[in-house]
């Protein structure tokens, strides 16, 4: 049992909570998730710990309300309890002075990209964030990600705000400008899948969080399968984060609605 | 005159009832009448041969003759003096190949064995259901802290042996359920997790402490551990690894795991409209393999509502590993067995979700390095088969966490950890480790044994290097 200690809306869908989880707070690193549950009937989810308090004993975790469990996650409050919670799992990103790092974060991929701009300032590198959402009310972390980095870059596609067009056009204007030396993803698979393809076509080596579908996310089910160079991988041990050039995207974004008909059922069911 | 008295026969609910829930037991058990009866057939041999057939010896004819007298609490305790989880074993041991086998009745009549695993079973769940639950005997605590790793049966009959020893044991769990296999693969219809949380419910009163959500090696690490005041270690971390075949279209949605289809179902509860978690219904559901797991699976498929749930197993019936009692029950059950036939490629519907499989028709060769005859592709045999859901029980592969995070321990190429044989104690001299991460997958029975094993020694070398003098 974790006990939630602070709780914000970054905006209507999307939660930020901080959770007492000492030994996490502890032992984890930029790219680790935790995986969660609440409730005696609930699924297991995962979730990127988006930051750690190691004085307090708290872990932050930003949550997107998808369906049932994740609307389960953003409906506690602080007080109250999640029922399990366990990491942290999943290999952390590898972070090294390469240079200049591109990082894009799409929606709520830009709570698991914080630490990790965080990390590849702190090892000195220059890092250029780009920040992607639909709109001006999607973008979250906006001060915290400024703070991190070198240069802050905001894309909305309808222009609400900083400047409106793809992540994928605000990337190559930076790769057009300057010599980057990586590029980190996180977002939606299809983002991800765009910033790939962008960045083969100027060889530039990039890395991208997958967030498959997890069971229990210690590598015993085989539910988080991607297709990484042509071989399979357990996205909750080998990775989260693999060579973005070598993920087979339509693979993986397929296996995504794996669940789709059962996941509306229950939904329907909970709304009830 | 015992010896013409007829085995006795286990009640089974009836296949059209039970099919309709994963958790309706199967088998249930005999009557205290029959017990007593059977336990009547035991010769009380001066050499019990069948003891040599049980991996944590129990004392057999003890049990049996405390049954026949009426004694059946008494019968229960001899139980626990040698197992952990006797309610368990007397479901799931594969009898017919260890205690039965050995039996006089097998070895020197050649007439059915004393009902063994039955009369075990009825022992242990008279106990639990009388209410009068002993806790074994235990020497007072010496306050040596000993951490297990992993609650599978290896990891609780090590936990049991070690408080009764005196240790202050504490068993961490990656899960958010104890239990292991127990609880998220081996079905309700075979083993009610109710029996198992009884059995840990024991363990906690002998003082054994519990801590799920926890991964040794990720949570924390082993010198955390250490500095917590640990002195040593015991990894039953198990065989948790699942196999895939590696044929094309292989990761396409609807083809999965045993492991992730009987986690979903078993630890999930996903066959309840309650639980959060969803799972894959289809009207044809086939399952690939023949040993437990692919019984499991396919008999949890025909509950979950398949028409045609089928076994697609590449040998032929004689070779699979599976109990033949499952075997039995599967087929009671409707399940279709589509043998000496091999799965070699999937075909997806445009929305990526498996809609046919391409098998293939194998014939046996000559035996290979396991002893049973090789199947071979017949040419031009492949035809196709209509599936929604597959379920992959080809085998697993021992868990990687703890070989990969502890570092100077020895391990086999095939990722299992090297212990020394009779010790169970592993390259680093206070870590122990038995059950599937030694063995690569085996028993529950054999699971315990090597716990078993491994408290005694750890006992001796932990007295040497803090109690002596
Ligand atoms: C490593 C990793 C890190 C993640 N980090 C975050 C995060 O920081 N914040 C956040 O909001 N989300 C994160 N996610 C995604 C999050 O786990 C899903 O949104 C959540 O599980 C949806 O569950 P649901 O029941 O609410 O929705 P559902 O309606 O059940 O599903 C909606 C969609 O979410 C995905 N999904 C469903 N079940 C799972 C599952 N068990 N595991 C993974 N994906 C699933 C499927 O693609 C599905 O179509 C992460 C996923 C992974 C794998
Ligand atoms: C579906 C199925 C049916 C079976 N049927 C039978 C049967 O009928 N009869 C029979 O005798 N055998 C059967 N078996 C085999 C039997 O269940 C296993 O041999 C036995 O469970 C092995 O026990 P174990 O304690 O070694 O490991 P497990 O039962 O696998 O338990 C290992 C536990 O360790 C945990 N763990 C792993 N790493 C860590 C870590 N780093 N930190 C914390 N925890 C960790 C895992 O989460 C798991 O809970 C079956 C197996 C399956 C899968
Ligand atoms: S534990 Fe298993 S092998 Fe031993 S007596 Fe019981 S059923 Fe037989
Ligand atoms: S061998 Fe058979 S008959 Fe003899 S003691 Fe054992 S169970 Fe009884
Ligand atoms: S989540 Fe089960 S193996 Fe990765
Ligand atoms: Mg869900």
């Amino acid at each position: 049992m974790n006990k939630i200690v602070e709780k914000e809306y970054f905006s209507e869908k999307i939660v930020k909570i901080v959770v007492e989880a000492p030994l996490i707070a502890k032992s984890r690193k930029p790219g680790n998730f935790v995986i969660l549950r609440v409730g005696e009937k609930g699924e297991r989810i995962p979730l990127t710990i988006a930051g750690a308090d190691i004085a307090k004993g708290t872990i932050t975790l930003v949550v997107q309300k998808m369906g049932v469990s994740s609307t389960k996650v953003c409906d506690l409050e602080v007080g109250e309890y999640i029922t399990d919670l366990v990491g942290p799992l999943g290999k952390p990103t590898e972070i090294h002075n390469l240079g200049t790092i591109l990082c894009c974060g799409g929606g709520v991929g830009v709570a698991p990209l914080l630490p990790i701009v965080e990390a590849y300032k702190k090892a000195g590198n220059r890092v250029v964030t780009i920040l992607a959402a639909r709109s001006k009310d999607l973008i979250i972390l906006e001060d915290e990600m400024r703070k991190h980095s070198d240069e802050l870059i905001i894309m909305t596609d309808d222009g609400s705000y900083g400047k409106k067009g793809l992540v994928t056009e605000g990337m190559e204007e930076v790769i057009k400008r300057e010599k980057i030396d990586e590029c980190v993803t996180i977002g939606p698979a299809i983002m991800m899948k765009f910033c790939s393809l962008l960045t083969k076509k100027y060889e530039i080596p990039t890395v991208a969080s997958l967030n498959s579908i997890m069971v229990d996310g210690t590598g015993m089910c085989g539910a988080c399968r991607v297709t990484v160079g042509g071989k399979t991988k357990f996205t909750c041990v080998d990775g989260p984060e693999f060579d973005a050039h070598q993920i087979d995207f339509e693979e993986m974004m397929s296996r995504l609605g794996g669940y789709k008909n059962e996941e509306v059922d229950k939904f329907d069911q909970f709304q009830k | 005159d015992r010896m013409s008295i007829e085995r006795a026969l286990m009640a089974e609910t009836e296949p059209e009832v039970r099919i309709k829930s994963q958790r309706i037991e199967v088998n249930t058990g005999l009557t205290q009448e029959q017990a007593i009866l059977e336990a009547t057939r035991c010769m009380d041999c001066v050499n019990p041969t069948c003891m040599e057939g049980c991996p944590v010896s129990i004392n057999i004819p003890k049990f049996i003759k405390n049954i026949e007298r009426g004694e059946i609490l008494e019968a229960a305790s001899v139980l626990k003096e040698t197992s952990a989880l006797p309610a368990v074993c007397g479901r799931v041991c594969p009898q017919e190949l260890q205690c039965e086998q050995k039996c006089f009745y097998v070895e020197k009549l050649n007439q059915p064995a004393v009902a063994i695993g039955y009369l075990e079973r009825f022992a242990a769940d008279f106990e639990r259901e009388s209410g009068h639950i002993s806790t074994p005997e235990m020497v007072a605590s010496n306050g040596i802290k000993v951490a297990v790793i992993g609650s599978g049966p290896s990891g609780l009959s090590f936990a049991g042996d070690m408080a009764k020893l005196g240790y202050d044991v504490t068993v961490f769990e990656a899960l958010h359920e104890i239990g292991g296999v127990l609880k998220y693969g081996i079905p309700e219809f075979r083993l009610p997790n109710a029996v198992v949380d009884v059995e840990i419910e024991s363990l906690r009163r002998m003082g054994v402490k519990f801590i799920t959500n926890y991964i040794v090696g990720q949570t924390a690490s082993l010198a955390d551990l250490k500095a917590d005041g640990y002195k040593a270690f015991y990894v039953g971390s198990g065989a948790g690894l699942p196999r895939f075949m590696n044929i094309p279209g292989e990761n396409a949605n609807g083809i999965l795991s045993s492991n992730e289809y009987l986690t979903r179902v078993n630890l999930m509860g996903a066959d309840s409209e309650e639980s959060d978690t969803p799972v894959l219904r289809g009207k044809n559901v086939v399952v690939v393999g023949g040993g437990n797991t692919a019984m499991d699976s396919v008999r949890t498929a025909k509950r979950l509502g398949a028409e045609r749930a089928m076994i697609v197993y590449r040998r032929s019936e004689e070779e699979m590993p599976a109990r033949v009692e499952e075997v039995h029950h599967a087929k009671q059950e409707g399940v279709e067995f589509l043998t000496l036939t091999n799965p070699i490629e999937y075909i997806a519907d445009e929305n990526g979700r498996v809609c046919q499989m391409k098998v293939q028709k194998m014939e046996l060769g000559e035996p290979d390095a396991s002893g049973r005859r090789r199947p071979v592709p017949v040419e031009g045999s492949e035809c196709i088969l209509d599936c929604e859901v597959v379920v992959v029980a080809v085998g697993v592969s021992p868990n990687p966490l703890i070989p990969n995070s502890v570092e100077g321990l020895e391990v086999s190429k095939w990722g299992t950890i090297e212990v020394v044989k009779d010790k169970m104690q592993s390259s680093i001299p206070e870590m122990f480790a038995g059950g599937d991460i030694v063995r690569g997958g085996a028993t529950v029975i054999l699971a315990m044994g090597d716990g078993r094993k491994a408290a005694k020694n750890m006992d001796i070398y932990l007295t040497e290097k803090y109690l002596s003098n």
